[in-house]
C-alpha cells in the first residue's frame, strides 16, 4: 500500500526535522536536553501567531519560525544552557524537564489551552493522484523540504569549517580551545540551530500533530526514540532511524489497529537489544 | 494566672465562636472543582463561563441564603481533584459540589461523597459508569453514549447502510461506540469495521486511510473536542468526502468553541448533540449573550452549558429544601427536577440521578459569516441507553 508508506516517509521526515536538533545537543555536545519539544512548541505557536493574528503567509511563517526559535535558543543557551555544560547529567535533565513545564504553563497562560489550528494555503491542502498513489498535497510538501534540510545537514557537518571545528571542540574541547577554536561560539551557533531546526519542526507539524500546551511532554518520547535508535554520532542515524519509526508507526497503526500504537515502542525494544549504541554507531557509544 | 493577654486570646475565640454559626446561617458555600489549567483547561474555561453566567442572570440569594462560591483548579490531575474535595469539604465547609471535568476526575472524589454525605453536580464527566459510584452524584452533562444513540437512528433513516465506527480509545469512546453500534444494527445496518485510535493520537492518517480503503457509506466518530478540529482537517486533507463518505459524529468533533477554527471544511458534516449556541429559544439567547458579554466574546459551548444546568440545580434544589442543606435532602430534591435549559427541556431521571435530554441531529452550515451546528431533528427525552434498562 503505497499511500501508506508515503504517509509514513512524511511522518517520518517530521519527526526527524523535530528530533535531529536533539541529535546534535545531545550527540555531540552531550547535553541532555529535554526541553527540546519546547522549542519545537514556540516554532509552532509563532507560525499561529503569525498566521491567525497578523495574516502572514505561511511559506514566510517557516523561516520566521525558524528564526526566533534560533534566537530564543541562543538566549537560553547563554544564560542558562551553558552553566550546565560541565553539570552531570541527572541535574542537566531536573534543568531542561523544568524548563519543559514551565512552557507548558507559559503556553496555556498566554495562548490558552485548546488545540490550535492554521489554516494552510489552498495549493497545499488537498491529495492528489499520482499514479494511482493518493498523495497528500502538504505531505508532499513536507517530504521536500525536509529531505532537503536532512541533506544539508548532513553537508554542513561533513564538509564545511563550521562543522569540522564543531566536531574537533565535542571530540576534545581542551584542544580544540588550544588550536584557537571559539568552543562557547561554535556551541551556542550549534544549539542555536537545532532549536531553530526544532522550531521549523513545530511550525511544519503543528497540522499533522496538532498544536497545544502539552506538545512538549506529548513529543517528547517519540524525539527520544529517534535520538537513541538512532544513535546521536551521525545524522543519517537518527535520519534513518526516524523514517523506520514512521512507517512503522503508521503501517502498524493501519494493518494492526488494536496493537498499532505499540509497535514503534517493539522496534525500539527490537532495536536496541541488537544495536545498543545506535543505528550507525562509531564503535563505542559515548 | 489571668494576663490582659489571655484575656484577649479569650475575648477573640469567644467572638469568633459566636460569630460563626451566624455566619453559616446566611452563607451557602458551593465547591467548584474544575480542570483551569493543563490540558483540559478549555473545559474548565468554559464550565466557569456557564456558571458565573447564571449567577450573573440569577443573582446569588436563594431561599433566603447567600450563596458563595469556592472556585479550585486540579489542573485534570484525578488525585488533585479528591485532595481538593476533600479540603473543600472538611477546610471550608461546602455544602454541595459543581464541576468534575472528566471521568477519572469524577470517579476519584466518590468515597468522599459517600463519607461527607454531600451532593456532587457533574458538568461535564460522561460515562455512564460514574453514576454508580455514588448516590451523591447527580449529572447535568449528558449521559454515556446519548448522543450517539439518534444519529444511529437517524443515520439508517437517511440511507446510510454501512458504517465505520471510529472512536478514541478510553472509556466515554468505548461507551458511545458500543451505544452506537447496539442502536445501529437494531436498525438493520452494518458496522464494517470498529477502529479504535489512541486517545493521544498525534496522527489520524493511518486509521483514515483504513476507514477510506474499507469504503463505507459514513464513517461514525467520536474523538474528545480538542483533537476533533485536527481530525476534521485531516478528514478533509485526505479525501474522504470526495471519495463518498460522509462523516456523522457526536458533537465533540464540532464544538461551538473550535468550528470558526476548523473553518469551511467542516461545513455539511452531521453530528448529534444535546447543545447548540444557535438553538433557537429565549433561554438559549439570554444564555449566549451573557457568557459573550462577560467573557470577551467567547461562545459558549456544551460544557458551559453543563455549567449553567449545574448552578440551575444548585439553587433550585436549595430553594425545594427551603434553604436546608442536608446532603440527603438535596439530592432527594434534585431528582425528578425538570426544567427549561438554554439547550431545550431536561429532567433529572429520579432513578438514575442522570440526565434525560433531547438530543438533535445537527448540520455545520454558515450562519451571519460563522460556522454554526443547525439543528435539523430532535430526538425527544433520551435517556443513557446503558442504564435505561434496569
Amino acid at each position: 500500500m503505497l499511500t501508506i508508506l508515503f504517509d509514513g516517509i512524511a511522518y517520518g521526515m517530521l519527526l526527524f526535522i523535530l528530533a535531529c536538533g536533539l541529535t546534535v545537543t545531545l550527540g555531540l555536545m552531550n547535553f541532555i536536553n529535554l526541553a527540546h519539544g519546547a522549542f519545537a512548541m514556540a516554532g509552532g505557536y509563532i507560525t499561529v501567531v503569525l498566521m491567525n493574528r497578523y495574516g502572514i503567509s505561511f511559506y514566510w511563517c517557516l523561516p520566521a519560525s525558524f528564526l526566533v526559535t534560533a534566537i530564543l535558543g541562543l538566549v537560553l543557551e547563554r544564560t542558562l544552557y551553558q552553566w550546565l555544560y560541565k553539570a552531570d547529567h541527572l541535574d542537566q535533565v531536573l534543568f531542561s524537564i523544568g524548563i519543559v513545564f514551565m512552557s507548558v504553563a507559559g503556553a496555556d497562560y498566554f495562548m490558552g489551552g485548546q488545540q490550535q489550528l492554521i489554516n494552510l494555503p489552498p495549493e497545499l491542502s488537498g491529495r492528489m493522484d499520482v499514479l494511482g498513489v493518493g498523495i497528500g498535497r502538504y505531505r508532499l510538501f513536507t517530504v521536500v523540504v525536509c529531505s532537503l534540510l536532512a541533506i544539508a545537514l548532513q553537508l554542513i557537518l561533513s564538509k564545511t569549517r563550521f562543522g569540522s571545528r564543531l566536531r574537533a571542540a565535542v571530540d576534545d574541547r581542551r584542544v580544540a580551545m588550544g588550536l584557537g577554536i571559539n568552543v562557547p561560539l561554535v556551541f551556542a551557533l550549534t544549539f542555536a540551530f537545532g532549536s531553530g531546526l526544532a522550531g521549523l519542526g513545530g511550525a511544519m507539524g503543528a497540522e499533522i500533530l496538532g498544536l497545544d500546551p502539552n506538545f512538549p511532554l506529548k513529543f517528547m518520547i517519540y524525539f527520544l526514540i529517534v535520538v537513541s535508535v538512532g544513535g546521536t554520532s551521525t545524522v543519517s542515524g537518527p535520519f534513518l532511524a526516524a523514517m523506520l519509526l514512521g512507517i512503522a508507526d503508521v503501517a502498524g497503526k493501519y494493518y494492526v489497529p488494536a496493537i498499532g500504537p505499540f509497535v514503534i515502542y517493539a522496534l525500539m525494544i527490537v532495536m536496541l537489544i541488537l544495536r545498543p549504541n545506535g543505528l550507525f554507531s562509531r564503535g563505542i557509544g559515548r | 494566672m489571668l494576663t490582659r493577654r489571655s484575656l484577649l486570646a479569650a475575648g477573640l475565640i469567644g467572638s469568633v465562636l459566636a460569630a460563626v454559626p451566624a455566619a453559616a446561617a446566611d452563607v451557602v458555600k458551593i465547591g467548584v472543582v474544575l480542570p483551569m489549567t493543563g490540558p483540559f483547561a478549555s473545559t474548565g474555561r468554559q464550565v466557569q463561563a456557564g456558571i458565573k453566567a447564571y449567577v450573573a442572570l440569577n443573582g446569588t440569594t436563594v431561599a433566603g441564603k447567600t450563596i458563595e462560591l469556592v472556585l479550585r483548579d486540579d489542573g485534570g490531575v484525578a488525585d488533585q481533584t479528591r485532595r481538593i474535595t476533600q479540603e473543600l469539604v472538611v477546610n471550608d465547609g461546602v455544602k454541595m459540589l459543581v464541576g468534575f471535568g472528566l471521568t477519572p476526575l469524577a470517579m476519584s472524589v466518590a468515597p468522599v461523597l459517600n463519607q461527607a454525605k454531600i451532593p456532587a453536580i457533574i458538568t461535564s464527566a460522561t460515562t455512564s459508569a460514574i453514576m454508580k459510584q455514588s448516590e451523591y452524584f447527580v449529572r447535568v452533562s449528558m449521559a454515556g453514549p446519548q448522543s450517539a444513540v439518534p444519529v444511529a437512528i437517524w443515520a439508517s433513516k437517511n440511507g446510510l447502510k454501512k458504517v465505520v465506527t471510529l472512536v478514541s480509545d478510553y472509556g466515554p469512546g468505548i461507551d458511545i461506540e458500543q451505544g452506537f453500534t447496539n442502536q445501529f444494527k437494531k436498525e438493520g445496518g452494518t458496522i464494517v469495521e470498529a477502529v479504535r485510535v489512541p486517545l493521544q493520537n498525534p496522527d489520524f492518517a493511518p486509521f483514515l486511510q483504513r476507514v477510506r480503503d474499507a469504503k463505507p457509506d459514513a464513517v461514525f466518530v467520536f474523538v474528545p473536542s480538542g483533537v476533533g478540529a485536527l481530525f476534521m482537517r485531516q478528514f478533509v486533507d485526505r479525501g474522504l468526502a470526495d471519495a463518498g463518505i460522509r462523516l456523522i459524529a457526536t458533537g465533540d468533533v464540532t464544538d461551538d468553541d473550535l468550528l470558526n477554527g476548523i473553518g469551511p471544511a467542516a461545513t455539511g458534516v452531521t453530528t448529534g448533540h444535546f447543545y447548540s449556541a444557535v438553538h433557537d429559544s429565549a433561554e438559549n439567547k439570554a444564555f449566549v449573550s451573557e457568557v459573550r458579554k462577560a467573557n470577551n466574546n467567547m461562545r459558549p459551548n456544551f460544557m458551559a452549558v453543563g455549567g449553567f444546568d449545574g448552578m440551575h440545580l444548585a439553587y433550585a434544589a436549595l430553594k425545594k429544601t427551603n434553604g436546608d442543606t442536608d446532603g440527603g435532602k438535596l439530592v432527594e430534591a434534585m431528582k425528578g427536577m425538570a426544567w427549561a435549559s438554554p439547550r431545550g427541556p431536561i429532567t433529572i431521571d429520579p432513578a438514575t440521578r442522570d440526565i434525560v435530554q433531547d438530543i438533535y441531529i445537527r448540520e455545520v452550515k454558515e450562519v451571519n459569516g460563522e460556522l454554526y451546528n443547525v439543528e435539523l431533528a430532535t430526538y425527544p427525552k433520551i435517556r443513557d441507553p446503558n442504564t435505561a434498562g434496569n
